[in-house]
């Protein structure tokens, strides 16, 4: 019935969390915007990035379809990339993060769970995504659903 | 804030969460003993909120008073809205969403000791 969907399963834990930290770095991020800008405008304006890439790998990630399927893959590894990169950036020059962002030292503020995410969004993704591609099949699909 | 109701509040959460883990690795999904679980770790958050709301009528002051409201709205909204989710989903992964929405309870109540100074 919704065995393909990339909500039900395992993936409902996995939009379970990502609604988790997409609420967590807008509220933070809104804060830190608002109440003291000035204090660390890259980290800040990081964290708000960050926020808007968490809010559409969730929706995304509710959402059936091969589109909103392609969303999800590209929010998630556009989240695997900042992630390894900021985190890289914070500690090699950790005097442009004076503030705890949420991608700094690749998520150490809040348990790693920003690295492991990505990865685990991207493989729940792979597993999910051979069905719904309308491109190149050879005999119909073997979903079982038995609709068309 | 209230300590002893932050710390309850933690305590029903853990053991709430630790009941979903359970079940979910006996590949059960979300029932009334969970929702009844879920629901006293609420009632003591709610409790929590009325008390908070009434220090800081009564003139006290959060170190840091808006992320501080800011996880007060979160640690009440946090249940039900983990108990609607995982109730779109009938097998363990509903549990398991449940066990989610119970840690992170724990981790905001934490978080909320912190701000308020």
């Amino acid at each position: 019935m919704s065995g393909t969907r990339t909500s039900s399963g395992p993936g409902r834990i996995l939009v379970t969390v990502y609604a988790i930290f997409a609420v967590a770095a807008c509220s933070r991020s809104a804060v830190q915007i608002a109440t003291e800008f000035d204090h660390a405008r890259l980290a800040y304006l990081l964290s708000a990035f960050a926020a808007v890439v968490y809010v559409v790998a969730t929706v995304a990630l509710t959402r059936p379809g091969a589109r909103w399927h392609r969303v999800a893959v590209a929010a998630c590894a556009t989240e695997l990339a900042g992630v390894l990169a900021v985190g890289t950036a914070s500690v090699v020059d950790s005097s442009a993060f004076p503030d705890q962002a949420v991608w700094s030292s690749y998520g150490s503020g809040y348990l790693f769970i920003p690295v492991v995410l990505p990865v685990l969004g991207l493989a729940w993704l792979r597993r999910t995504a051979a069905r719904p591609d309308p491109s190149g099949d050879l005999n119909g699909d073997t979903s079982g659903a038995g609709i068309s | 804030m209230i300590e002893g109701l932050a710390a309850a509040s933690i305590a029903c959460a853990l053991v709430a969460g630790a009941a979903c883990v359970v079940q979910a690795l006996r590949d059960r999904a979300v029932g009334v003993g969970l929702l009844a679980a879920a629901g006293v770790a609420e009632l003591v958050l709610l409790a929590q909120v009325v008390g908070a709301v009434a220090e800081l009528a009564g003139g006290q002051r959060a170190e840091q008073p808006a992320v501080f409201v800011l996880y007060l709205i979160g640690s009440v909204v946090a249940l039900p809205l983990g108990a609607w989710w995982s109730l779109g989903d009938r097998s363990r992964w509903g549990s398991g969403v449940l066990a989610v929405a119970c840690f992170a309870v724990a981790i905001i109540v934490v978080r909320l000791g912190q701000v308020w100074g």
